[in-house]
């Protein structure tokens, strides 16, 4: 299918993009798209301005910042898979851009759409959300940092503003797993599940359990009470919204998750 | 397909339903005709009847409008058609075409539509379509058994998927004639049925079928194609449509679709007395070729066991959902998934070793030709051997005592192993097929098929052949297939019988085409054509006895074109089998199931396929892979899923899961050559047997892994949900 | 109407493309080069890979003018004269195509994957590939076909 008619213009530099998006109500930014392209294909989504910031490379890095690793929002998921500053430091964030999709999808998708997409199946979202990162964004007021706790607001939605571009992702040195059960390997997850330790507390998140990418805090308070893995994830489904579609029933999700929960923090 | 270039040409883009079941009220196109060059057609402009059924004892008032009038039925029913100069305006103006519906409840379940309470068909009075088999039931049929178990299952709806979506395009000659490119299976049946549906002498149609990215039983003449030739008469324009994937998944025919329910009964030490067969198969919104797939299971139920009594008994109803129609196996899938489930079952109940029961039912190898209860009459096979075969080639016993140890283990993963033992049925109703070969001006040879191929590689297959009758190398030999104006006759590509007749019917035009030969060289050499022979290494016909007394295909070529006899050395043959043949084999599948997520995973899978005498070893394994992939599909992810409101929830290749690569191991095939007495080639169809083989077997592996833990079924595909509920089901 | 410059197949090519023109469909139509097809309309098939800046793209979901200043490559411009590519090699000869559809797609993503990762195992290829999907071969030969071909050194 061929998407509806719409303008296009391409920004050199962040603040042309902020002031690119003030032009039009019904504007989008283009990073990757490879979640805005398919959706206009099958004409769910019309804007009528793409701003394309694909080739703000000075926005594709990950670099240390503090005691944090800074990762720019353009990076590709392909770059965080072979990236040797995340193994060291925050593995868990390329093993999981490493299950999205498939290599044609992660030479293109780059982080800050995964997440600015906000989409409950993202794979990066819910690792974001569980490291508890910090999003920096940039709007015509300048710059400002969101924490993820308050970044998810709903299904495709998300706390960024119309006019904000998502600059830079700051993440915790740290360790963690992320288990993704799919139909098939280059499927979105049916069900995602992550643990990470972060400032000294087990911190859980979950894919495809709900309106956004999910924390599971009765989880992880089990957790802090000294729960074993197995009780700790028979509190999942306290935590979850689980949907019903063509890849689950929601029945069956929420007893994956609690698989996967559990599995994930035997591993930690 | 799309590569054509038609200068001109007009784009068709189809406006469709998106309700289930809906009384039409309006339709309003103001909007889409205010857009440049668009026309926007309804019924109303169209003076045609019914597309189908096309089969004698199916209700006739199931067939399909071309365009629907008052009704729509399922979700992609054609309502208009925009016409427009490009496929971008055609979408805008497709969008802007106002349906206003009057939704009805939609009958979605085809068991819902048994009970006959909403009609599809107010006037046939039924939602049944067609029934085969005997609905009398025999009280006496499991007398004498020792153990009766029975089951049900879903031979789940599949969406056939070539990579290819379909094509179509049209241009009305300066003659009148019309040409028709099609990415089709069947180009003369194709022309037939034009001819039919659009009241024209087939001479004035010239069907063309094009390089076609796959089809597997779904690309034959649809509405769709009648539509866009009607269309190039009518607006004296070439025209030309392609299918988006979306479109395609709702509109191009599905396959499978059928509930089964199987009883089998027999003795303590593993003899099966009888078996009981009942079908109900979904025909979608309109009565087709999905309507009389039962027949062909009914046909095969008894699989490869000499089974003394069997009765069988099907209904096919419709319910508003896309049409079901042919898909690589096409009825006899179902029959092998029936009966080689019936069997682990019983094995199961017996406690017996799967094989074992297996190996105590086998029709013997002496015993062909053989007729079954259900009225097959085999030609010919060796059931035992090609399970023996497969066993040792995956090393049965080995597995056997893995699975064991993680039994006593009770490991999370568990191991399971299954069984299938299939025969089917290829050109099951012994068509004839035609066959020309014609030698050229530089001593090559054009051989004219009517079978066509769409990467079955008959292109291949069919110069080998005439290549080895005419010791002619094969780079000399070329096919000619799928133009109607080219080749004279044909029936096409189905039910895997391209080689078997396709193939005969070219061997044996190549060899009259050597007896033409044969006379001309005996004229030449002033000798008499009964002492002529062919040297087929050199490719030199001789005197026999008298080497140097030849004439080479190049050298009799020339010489026949300086005398004007070059069009001697062409013959046509039409070959009919007397019967169909039935290839058959073993398959054995290893899986690993995790028996808390209930993911799935298949680790082998060894296929043993026996089609009589392989032509080209290296295609027919190509076409053995692809079955299998396509079976395995079915035995663990591809299911085509509605809600109740009729609604497709799997219509894209997100939502439906069609496997790539990495959800698949390599397969091991193991060849077996068993040749029918049924044509010249002892060639039998290798198209779909991977598929009919490899389902059964895989999903008998997963209930096997499941076993200990109470599971005795579990629903089709074997995914990892479907597995998760067998699982609870058992502890419950 | 928006202007875009780009190299494809080694040649430098300047158009004025609507923006809502998908890449393969430049190629396609505009450019007339109909190896790349166009299999679905979700970004699931891969029948439409092409490399773009030497990696491999499902072309159907970018834009054209994403790609201006780019340098894409189709499977037009794999061949070196008359010698078919190894990687197209290795499909031919390992019968690793039946309709053909797939292929051209099949042949790039490999191209791809081979320059990441020149030797890669059977399940790297099989993951390696899980993007592009095919009907016909069950991919048995096209696993072969990657492995000839890196053998090969392609
Ligand atoms: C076949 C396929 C399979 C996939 N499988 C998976 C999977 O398994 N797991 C998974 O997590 N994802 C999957 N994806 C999605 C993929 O990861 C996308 O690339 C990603 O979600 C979006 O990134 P993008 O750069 O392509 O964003 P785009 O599509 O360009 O943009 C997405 C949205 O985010 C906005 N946006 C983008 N960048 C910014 C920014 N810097 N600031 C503010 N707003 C911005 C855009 O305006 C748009 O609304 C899949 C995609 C495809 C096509
Ligand atoms: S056409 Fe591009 S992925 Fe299918
Ligand atoms: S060869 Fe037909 S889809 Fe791959």
């Amino acid at each position: 299918m061929i998407p509806a008619v719409f303008e296009y213009e391409r920004a050199g530099f962040v603040d042309e993009a902020v002031e690119l998006l003030g032009r039009d109500e019904e504007a989008k930014l283009l990073a990757g798209g490879h979640s805005l392209i398919p959706a206009m294909r099958l004409r769910f989504s019309r804007p009528s301005l793409l701003v394309d910031i694909g080739r703000l490379d000075d926005l594709r890095y990950v670099r240390e910042h503090g005691d944090r690793i800074a990762i720019g929002a353009l990076t590709r998921h392909a770059d965080l898979v072979g990236d040797a500053m995340l193994r060291e430091h925050c593995a868990l964030i390329g093993e999981a851009a490493a299950l999205i999709g498939d290599p044609q999808v992660r030479h293109r998708g780059t982080i800050g759409g995964s997440v600015a997409h906000g989409d409950p199946a993202s794979d990066l979202g819910t690792i974001l959300l569980t490291l508890d990162a910090e999003f920096v964004a940039r709007g015509p007021g300048g710059e400002r940092a969101i924490g993820a706790g308050a970044f998810f607001t709903g299904p495709f939605e998300t706390a960024l503003e119309h006019q904000e571009v998502l600059t830079e992702i700051r993440v915790p040195k740290t360790a963690g797993t992320y288990l993704k059960h799919v139909r098939r390997a280059h499927d979105w997850a049916t069900v995602g599940a992550a643990a990470a330790r972060v400032d000294g507390r087990v911190h859980v998140g979950l894919t495809s359990m709900g309106p956004t990418s999910l924390r599971a805090r009765t989880v992880e308070d089990a957790l802090a009470d000294g729960a074993t893995p197995a009780d700790a994830a028979a509190h999942v489904a306290e935590d979850a919204m689980p949907p019903t579609d063509a890849s689950a029933s929601s029945e069956y999700r929420l007893h994956l998750a609690q698989v996967l929960v559990r599995r994930a923090l035997e591993r930690m | 397909m799309e590569n054509l270039s038609l200068e001109g040409a007009l784009t068709v883009t189809f406006v469709r339903s998106l309700l289930a079941h809906a009384n039409i009220v309006d339709v309003d196109a103001t909007a889409a005709e205010a857009l440049p060059n668009v026309q926007v057609m309804t019924a109303a402009d169209l003076d045609l009847g019914v597309f189908g059924p096309g089969f004698p004892d199916v209700n006739p008032s199931m067939g399909r409008p071309l365009l629907v009038v008052d009704r729509v039925r399922f979700v992609g029913d054609i309502i208009a058609i925009v016409i427009s100069d490009d496929s971008a305006t055609g979408a805008d103006a497709a969008e802007l075409v106002y349906v206003d519906y009057d939704q009805l409840p939609a009958v979605v379940s085809p068991h819902e539509s048994a009970k006959d309470e909403a009609l599809l068909f107010p006037e046939a009075g039924t939602n049944v379509a067609t029934r085969a088999g005997s609905p009398e039931h025999d009280e006496n049929l499991f007398d004498g058994c020792d153990v009766v178990v029975s089951g049900t299952f879903v031979s789940q709806r599949m969406a056939p998927c070539p990579l290819e979506a379909r094509s179509a395009a049209a241009e009305l000659g300066p003659d009148g004639r019309i040409t028709a490119w099609l990415s089709t299976q069947t180009p003369h049946q194709d022309r037939t049925a034009l001819a039919e549906t659009l009241g024209l002498d087939p001479a004035q149609i010239r069907v063309v079928g094009l390089d076609v990215g796959g089809g597997f039983g779904a690309k034959t003449l649809n509405v769709e194609e009648v539509l866009v030739v009607w269309l190039a008469r009518r607006l004296g324009r070439p025209v030309r449509w392609t299918e988006t994937r979306s479109e395609s998944m709702t509109a191009l025919p599905h396959g499978r679709a059928a509930s089964l329910e199987y009883t089998i009964g027999g003795t303590r030490d593993g003899k099966v007395l009888a078996y009981r067969l009942e079908v109900l198969q979904d025909c979608g919104a309109y009565a087709s070729v999905g309507a009389v797939l039962p027949g062909l299971t009914g046909l095969m139920a008894s699989g490869v066991y000499a089974i003394p009594r069997i009765e069988f008994e099907s209904r096919s109803v419709v319910t508003n959902t896309t049409p079901v129609s042919a898909f690589r196996g096409a009825g006899r899938p179902e029959a092998s998934q029936a009966i080689e489930r019936a069997i682990d079952t019983f094995a199961a109940e017996l406690g017996m070793d799967p094989a074992e029961v297996r190996r105590r039912n086998f029709i013997p190898t002496n015993a062909f030709p053989y007729t079954t209860a259900s009225h097959a009459a085999y030609d010919s096979g060796d059931y035992e051997g090609a399970l023996e075969l497969a066993l040792r080639s995956v090393g049965y016993d080995a597995l056997r005592d893995e699975q064991r140890q993680r039994r006593e283990r009770a490991a999370t993963t568990q191991l399971g192993i299954g069984i299938s033992c299939y025969v089917e049925i290829t050109n099951g109703i012994a068509e004839i097929e035609f066959g020309e070969v014609e030698i050229t001006r530089d001593g090559g040879a054009i051989v004219r098929t009517g079978s066509f191929s769409h990467g079955q590689g008959h292109e291949t297959t069919f110069a080998m052949i005439a290549a080895e009758r005419l010791g002619l190398p094969v780079e000399k030999v070329t096919v000619h297939k799928g133009d109607t104006d080219e080749v004279a006759r044909g029936t096409g590509t189905y039910g895997s019988k391209s080689t078997q007749i396709g193939g005969a019917a070219a061997r044996l035009a190549a060899d009259d085409v050597l007896e033409v030969a044969k006379q001309l060289v005996g004229d030449y050499l002033e000798a008499s054509p009964a002492d002529i022979v062919l040297d087929p290494a050199l490719g030199r016909l001789h005197v026999a006895g008298a080497h140097s007394l030849g004439i080479s295909w190049a050298d009799l070529a020339l010489r026949a074109s300086a005398d004007g006899r070059l069009a001697e050395l062409r013959a046509e043959h039409e070959f009919q089998a007397a019967a169909p043949t039935f290839p058959f084999g073993a398959h054995v599948a290893v899986v690993e199931v995790d028996t808390e997520t209930g993911r799935v995973e298949l680790r082998r899978l060894v296929a043993v396929d026996d089609a009589g005498t392989l032509i080209n070893p290296l295609i027919a394994q190509g076409q053995v892979h692809g079955g299998i992939a396509a079976g395995v599909a079915q035995a663990l992810y591809e299911d085509f899923v509605y809600d109740d409101d009729g609604n497709p929830l799997t219509g894209t290749f997100v939502g439906y899961a069609f496997p790539s690569s990495a959800d698949l191991p390599s397969w091991e095939a193991v060849e077996m050559e068993t040749p029918t007495p049924l044509n010249v080639l002892g060639a039998k169809g290798i198209g779909e047997s991977g598929t009919i083989g490899a389902t059964p077997a895989v999903h008998n592996a997963v209930v096997d892994a499941l076993a200990p833990l109470g599971v005795r079924n579990v629903d089709l595909p074997a995914n990892g949900e479907n597995v998760w509920r067998a699982l609870r089901k058992a502890k419950a | 109407m928006t202007s875009v410059a780009l190299t494809v197949n080694g040649s430098r090519c300047e158009a004025d493309v609507e923006p809502r023109q998908l890449l393969v469909y430049f190629l396609r139509d505009r450019l007339g080069l109909k190896g790349t097809n166009v299999g679905c309309d979700t970004t699931s098939c891969g029948a439409c890979t092409v490399l773009v800046d030497d990696e491999s793209v499902k072309s159907c979901t970018v834009f054209a003018v994403q790609a201006d200043g780019s340098e894409v490559t189709t499977v037009e411009g794999l061949a070196r004269g008359d010698a078919l590519h190894p990687v197209q090699q290795a499909f031919h000869e390992q019968h690793a195509l039946q309709c053909g559809y797939c292929t051209p797609g099949f042949v790039l993503a490999t191209v791809s994957l081979l320059k990441e990762n020149p030797n890669p195992s059977e399940t790297e290829i099989r993951e390696g590939l899980e993007g592009n999907l095919c009907r016909c071969t069950g991919y048995h030969n096209i696993v072969k076909a990657v492995q000839a071909a890196a053998r090969a050194g392609a």
